[in-house]
C-alpha cells in the first residue's frame, strides 16, 4: 500500500482533471461537471487511502519522495505528509466534494463559463494539496503562490456585485505577504549555503539549523506576515470580509475552510521548528494580534448587516483561538489548534453553504431578509442552528473540543492572554444566536414592513422551498461530521498529536 | 614611422558577429537589386539566415574564453551566452516584423518615414499597399552592434557598439504606418536623447582614459584596483555609467522610454525592450565587473540607488498608465531595477542570475509586445488599456496568453519571471543586500497591482461596444507567441539546464 504516490496522485489527478474540463467543448456542461465530481471524489479516496496507510506511531514523514526539481538551486520536488499535514489533505479532499455538490445547479454569468468554474475548482485543489504535501521550502512557497490564481479567477469571474476589486484585495494582500516571505525563503536558503556548504531547502536539513537569533528574527518576521496575511490575523485582515462576500459560495467554503489554514499550518509547520528562538521571543507579539483578533472581529461580526460578512469576521476571530493554540506552544494547545483548523474548515464550510442556500432563496445577503426561515424551511433553519452552535464551539460539537484543549493546554503557559480570550467565547455565543433570532425566527419580511433594498426578496420570499434533495445530501456529511467529531474525537487526535509533539520537539520545549 | 600592425582577428570566435553583420550589409544589396516583387521574402530570409547563423555560432562556440583583436574584443562565456540570447530575441522579432496579414495593407511599417506627418502624401501612405523593407537591414546591423556591445573589451570599441545598435533603432523608431506624429516624434526624441548620453558615454572614456591612460577594459580595471577613488576615474566611470543607464531603461534616465516604447511600431517595441536590454546589460556588466571589479566600492553605492530608483519610478508610474505599451514601458524601467538588483550580486552568482533574467525577461516582453499587434481598431493598434475590456469573451486564447505574459512579468511561480527574480534576489541577499531585495519584492507587489489591472479588465469587464477586434495571426507571429509562450513556461517549471548554462558561462576575460 505504501509503494502507492499518494500525494503526487492528489496533486496530479485536479490538475490533469482541470486541463480536461477546461479543454471540453461549450456543449458539454453537465459532462463538465460530472467529471469535476468524479476527479473530486477521487481525489477524496486517495486522501483517505493515504490516511489508511499512515502509521502514527512510525517516522515522522510518510509517503516521502523526493526528486531533484531545480539542482541549481538546491530545489527538490519533495512530497511527504505528518498528521497534520494529513488532517488538512482530509479536510481539502472532504470539502471540494461538498462545495461542487453546492455549486451543481449554479450557472455562469454573462463572460464566464460553468467550465471554466469546475477548471479553476480543480486547479485549486491541486494547489492547496501541493501546499500541505510540500516538505521543500520552495515548493510549498511555490504551491502557495499558486493558489492565488485559480482563487482570484474564482472570485473574479463568478462572485457577487463588488467581486473585482475584492479579487483585487484578495490577490495583492496575498502577493505582498508572499513575497515579503520569498525574501525570507531566499534569506534561509542563504545561511543553509553558508552553514552547510550546499544551499537546500529541504525541511529536514533547514531545521537542524543553529541561525544566529537576529537572523532568525527577520526570518520569522517574513514567513509571518505572509502567514498572518493568509490566516488573517487583525490586522492584516481586511481582504478577507471582502473576498469572503464576494466569493460565490463554492469559494467562500474553500476560503475560509481550507486556504486560510494554510496561513496557521505555515506557522506551526514552518515557523516554529525553523525558527525556534525567535517564535518563542516574539510569541507575545503574535498572540496579542491573536487574542485582539478574537475580540475585535467578534464585535464586528455582532455588528454585520450582511449575512456572509458576518460569517467572515466569525471565522477571523476563531483564526485568533487557532493562533492562540499554535504560539501558545504546548501539545495540549497546538493539538487543540490542528483539531480545531480540521473542525472550523467543518463548521465554519457548512455555515458558509447554508447562508448561500439561503442568500439563494431569498436574493438577498442582508440579514433582516432572512427573517422567519423557520417558519417556511424548518429543515434548512435547523441545519442553520447546527451550523451556528458549531460555530460558537458548543460542547457536543467538534470545535468545542479544539478550542477547549487550546485554552486547557493554553492556560498554564499564557494565562493572561488566555483569560483574555475566553471572552471571545461569550462574544460568539452573542454573535451566533443573534445571527440565529434575526434570521430563523420572526415573522417572514413579507408580513413586516418591508426593508431597504428588499423589495424583490420579497417577491421571492413567497417561494421559499426547504432543502432539496441535492441540498441534503450537500449538508449531510458535513452535520455527521459535527457531531462525530464531537462525541468521538479521539482519532483525529491519536492522528495529529504524535506530529505536533515533533513539531513543538524542535522548537526545544513545551512537553507538557 | 613603423608600419601599422594589423592586428590579428580570430576569425572562428567572430564567426556569428560576422555572420550577422554580413547578412546586413547584404541586405543593403537586396535592397537595391533585387526586383520589388521579391524583395520582402529575401529580405526576411536573409535576416532570418544572420541571425540563426548567428545563434547557431554562438552554441558552437561554447566553451570559448579568448580576447582578439589586438585586446579590443573578449568572445568568452558572458559574451556568447548573450549573443546567442540577442541572436534569438532577433530573430524572433525579425519574424513579428515580417507578419502580413494583421494590418490591412499588409505591413506595419510606413513605406516612406521622411513624409510630414497629417499630409496629404502621408494619408495616401498610411493605405498604401507599396511595402519598404530597409527595417530588415536596419534590424541585422542593430542586432549586430548589439552582439558586439556586449563583447566589447575596451571602451572604444564599445562606443562604436553603442552607435551601431542606436542608430538602425533611432531609425525603425520612426517607422510606424499608423499614428505617423507619435511615431515620428519618438524617433526624434530617441534620437536627441541618445545622442546626449553616447555624449556623456565619450566624455566619461575620455575622462577614464586620462585617468588610467588606457582604454582596455582589463588595463583600466587594474589601474582602478590599485588607486581606488580617484576623482577624475569617478566622474568618468559616473558618465560612463550614465551613458549605459540611458540604454539600458535605468531611472532617472528612463524619460524616454514610454514615448519611444508608444510611439514606435509595436514590433519595433517588442525589439528594443527585449534585445536592446540584454545588450546594454551586457556592457553594463562587462563595465562594471572587468573595468572596476576591483574598485566595486566606489560604483556599489551608485547601482544600489538606481537600483532603488528604477525600481521604485518604473512600479509607481506604471500604476498611473491608461496605455498598455506606456504600461509596458514603465514595467520595464521597473524591470531593469530588478536587473541592477542582480548586477550587485556577488561575483559570478550575479553575473550568472542576471544573465538568467535577461534571457527570461527578453523572451516574455517579447511575447507580450507581440499580442498587442494583435488587437486593432481602425487606427491600427489598439493599446489604450479601455479598448481590452471584456477581451477574454472575444478572444480566450489571446487573453490567456496575455495574462500568462502578465503574470510572468509579475513573477509568479511556474513562469520564467519567478525563477529570474529569484535567482537575482539570492545573488543580492548572498551579497549582504537584504533590505534592496525586500525594495524589490514589495516593488514586485506594487507592479503586480497593474499587470492584474489588465486581466481584471479582460476577463471581468464586460466588452465596450466598438471596441478593438483580435486580428488573426499569420505563421510568423504565431510562431513567436508559440516559442515564448513555450519558454516562459519551460524557464519557469524547468529551469535546470538554462541556470546550468548560465551558471557554467558566468566567467568574464578581459
Amino acid at each position: 500500500m505504501s509503494d502507492v504516490p499518494w500525494l503526487l496522485l492528489m496533486i496530479v489527478v485536479p490538475a490533469i482533471g482541470a486541463a480536461v474540463v477546461a479543454a471540453l467543448p461549450p456543449a458539454r456542461e453537465a459532462l463538465a461537471r460530472q467529471l469535476t465530481l468524479a476527479v473530486s471524489v477521487l481525489v477524496l479516496l486517495l486522501a483517505v487511502g493515504a490516511t489508511a496507510s499512515f502509521d502514527p506511531a512510525g517516522a515522522r514523514f510518510q509517503h516521502v519522495s523526493s526528486v531533484d526539481w531545480i539542482p541549481e538551486f538546491g530545489v527538490s520536488f519533495a512530497l511527504g505528509v505528518d498528521g497534520i499535514a494529513l488532517a488538512m489533505l482530509l479536510l481539502t479532499g472532504l470539502l471540494v466534494p461538498v462545495v461542487i455538490g453546492a455549486s451543481w445547479r449554479d450557472t455562469a454569468p454573462a463572460n464566464a463559463s460553468m467550465r471554466a468554474f469546475w477548471a479553476w475548482l480543480l486547479l485549486l485543489e491541486s494547489t492547496l494539496v501541493g501546499v500541505f504535501a510540500a516538505t521543500d521550502v520552495f515548493l510549498f512557497y511555490v504551491f502557495f503562490e499558486a493558489m492565488l490564481v485559480p482563487m482570484y479567477f474564482l472570485i473574479g469571474s463568478f462572485g457577487g456585485p463588488a467581486r473585482r476589486y475584492a479579487a483585487v484585495k484578495f490577490f495583492l494582500y496575498s502577493l505582498l505577504g508572499g513575497l515579503v516571505m520569498l525574501a525570507a525563503v531566499i534569506g534561509l536558503f542563504v545561511v543553509s549555503e553558508s552553514e552547510l556548504g550546499r544551499g537546500t531547502f529541504a525541511f529536514d536539513a533547514l531545521r537542524q539549523l543553529d541561525i544566529d537569533p537576529g537572523v532568525q528574527k527577520l526570518l520569522f518576521a517574513g514567513f509571518a506576515l505572509a502567514f498572518a496575511i493568509k490566516s488573517p490575523l487583525v490586522p492584516f485582515h481586511t481582504w478577507l470580509p471582502d473576498a469572503g462576500a464576494e466569493a460565490p459560495i463554492a469559494g467562500s467554503v474553500l476560503l475560509v475552510g481550507v486556504l486560510d489554514k494554510v496561513g496557521t499550518y505555515g506557522f506551526l509547520r514552518y515557523c516554529l521548528p525553523l525558527f525556534p528562538d525567535a517564535s518563542r521571543d516574539l510569541a507575545p507579539w503574535v498572540l496579542t494580534l491573536a487574542v485582539a483578533g478574537v475580540l475585535y472581529a467578534a464585535l464586528l461580526a455582532v455588528g454585520q448587516t450582511d449575512l456572509k460578512r458576518l460569517v467572515s469576521y466569525t471565522s477571523i476571530a476563531h483564526f485568533g483561538f487557532i493562533a492562540l493554540g499554535i504560539f501558545a506552544a504546548t501539545t495540549e494547545a497546538a493539538t487543540g489548534a490542528v483539531v480545531y483548523m480540521v473542525n472550523h474548515g467543518i463548521a465554519t464550510g457548512l455555515l458558509f453553504l447554508v447562508v448561500g442556500m439561503v442568500i439563494s432563496r431569498t436574493g438577498s445577503r442582508r440579514v433582516a431578509d432572512a427573517r422567519g426561515l423557520a417558519e417556511t424551511a424548518p429543515v434548512l433553519a435547523g441545519v442553520f442552528l447546527v451550523a451556528g452552535l458549531a460555530s460558537l464551539a458548543l460542547p457536543g460539537t467538534g470545535s468545542f473540543v479544539g478550542e477547549f484543549l487550546v485554552l486547557l493546554g493554553a492556560f498554564p503557559e499564557r494565562p493572561v492572554f488566555t483569560v483574555v480570550a475566553t471572552v471571545g467565547i461569550v462574544l460568539a455565543a452573542l454573535y451566533v444566536l443573534l445571527l440565529v433570532q434575526r434570521t430563523l425566527h420572526g415573522p417572514p419580511p413579507d408580513d413586516a414592513a418591508p426593508t431597504g433594498g428588499g423589495a424583490t426578496a420579497v417577491a421571492v420570499r413567497a417561494r421559499v422551498r426547504d432543502l432539496t434533495r441535492l441540498e441534503t445530501a450537500v449538508v449531510a456529511p458535513l452535520v455527521a461530521l459535527v457531531v462525530v467529531l464531537g462525541v468521538y474525537p479521539q482519532p483525529l487526535i491519536d492522528l495529529v498529536t504524535p506530529a505536533v509533539e515533533a513539531t513543538l520537539a524542535d522548537l526545544g520545549g513545551g512537553t507538557r | 614611422m613603423p608600419p601599422i600592425q594589423a592586428p590579428d582577428l580570430s576569425y572562428a570566435a567572430l564567426a556569428p558577429l560576422l555572420f550577422v553583420l554580413g547578412a546586413a550589409a547584404a541586405g543593403v544589396l537586396v535592397e537595391a537589386f533585387v526586383p520589388r516583387a521579391a524583395r520582402h521574402r529575401t529580405q526576411v530570409a536573409l535576416a532570418l539566415v544572420g541571425m540563426l547563423g548567428a545563434l547557431v555560432g554562438t552554441v558552437l562556440l561554447a566553451g570559448t574564453e579568448e580576447v582578439t583583436a589586438a585586446g579590443a574584443l573578449a568572445v568568452d562565456g558572458p559574451a556568447l551566452f548573450l549573443q546567442g540570447t540577442i541572436a534569438a530575441l532577433g530573430a524572433l522579432s525579425v519574424l513579428l516584423f515580417s507578419e502580413r496579414a494583421l494590418d490591412p495593407a499588409g505591413s506595419a511599417f510606413v513605406a516612406a518615414a521622411a513624409v510630414p506627418a497629417g499630409t496629404v502624401r502621408d494619408r495616401e501612405l498610411a493605405t498604401s499597399t507599396r511595402v519598404q523593407t530597409e527595417v530588415y537591414p536596419l534590424a541585422s546591423f542593430a542586432v549586430g552592434g548589439m552582439m558586439l556591445f556586449t563583447a566589447a573589451n575596451d571602451l572604444l570599441v564599445m562606443f562604436v557598439a553603442l552607435e551601431v545598435l542606436s542608430l538602425p533603432l533611432y531609425l525603425m523608431a520612426g517607422l510606424a504606418r499608423r499614428r505617423r506624429l507619435l511615431s515620428q516624434e519618438a524617433a526624434v526624441k530617441y534620437f536627441l536623447l541618445g545622442a546626449f548620453a553616447s555624449a556623456f558615454f565619450l566624455y566619461g572614456l575620455a575622462l577614464v582614459y586620462g585617468a588610467t591612460g588606457s582604454i582596455r577594459l582589463a588595463d583600466i580595471g587594474a589601474v582602478a584596483g590599485r588607486t581606488g577613488s580617484e576623482p577624475l576615474l569617478l566622474l568618468g566611470l559616473g558618465l560612463l555609467v550614465v551613458g549605459l543607464m540611458f540604454k539600458a531603461g535605468v531611472a532617472p534616465f528612463h524619460t524616454w522610454t514610454p514615448d519611444v516604447y508608444q510611439g514606435a511600431p509595436t514590433a519595433v517595441t517588442a525589439f528594443m525592450a527585449s534585445a536592446t536590454k540584454v545588450a546594454a546589460f551586457g556592457a553594463v556588466l562587462r563595465l562594471l565587473y572587468v573595468g572596476f571589479g576591483g574598485a566595486a566600492d566606489t560604483w556599489r553605492p551608485l547601482v544600489y540607488t538606481l537600483a532603488v530608483l528604477s525600481m521604485v519610478v518604473g512600479a509607481v508610474l506604471g500604476l498611473t498608465q491608461t496605455d498598455l505599451k506606456r504600461m509596458l514601458a514603465y514595467s520595464s524601467i521597473a524591470h531593469a531595477g530588478f536587473l541592477l538588483t542582480g548586477v550587485l550580486g556577488v561575483d559570478d552568482s550575479g553575473l550568472a542570475a542576471t544573465m538568467f533574467y535577461l534571457l527570461a525577461y527578453g523572451l516574455t516582453t517579447l511575447g507580450a509586445f507581440g499580442l498587442l499587434t494583435l488587437v486593432r481598431d481602425g487606427d491600427g493598434e489598439a493599446s489604450a488599456l479601455s479598448g481590452w475590456a471584456g477581451l477574454a469573451q472575444r478572444s480566450p486564447v489571446v487573453a490567456a496568453l496575455m495574462t500568462f505574459f502578465l503574470l510572468a512579468l509579475a513573477g509568479l511561480p511556474l513562469t520564467s519571471g519567478f525563477t529570474g527574480k529569484f535567482a537575482v534576489f539570492r545573488a543580492t541577499i548572498e551579497a549582504g543586500a537584504w533590505p534592496l531585495a525586500v525594495v524589490a519584492l514589495v516593488a514586485s507587489a506594487v507592479a503586480a497591482f497593474f499587470y492584474l489591472r489588465v486581466v481584471v479588465l479582460m476577463y471581468f469587464a464586460e466588452p465596450a461596444p466598438g471596441g478593438p477586434t483580435v486580428g488573426v495571426p499569420g505563421l510568423p507571429t504565431a510562431v513567436v507567441l508559440a516559442v515564448t509562450a513555450a519558454a516562459t513556461l519551460l524557464l519557469g517549471l524547468l529551469p535546470g539546464a538554462v541556470l546550468d548554462l548560465a551558471r557554467s558561462a558566468a566567467v568574464l576575460v578581459g
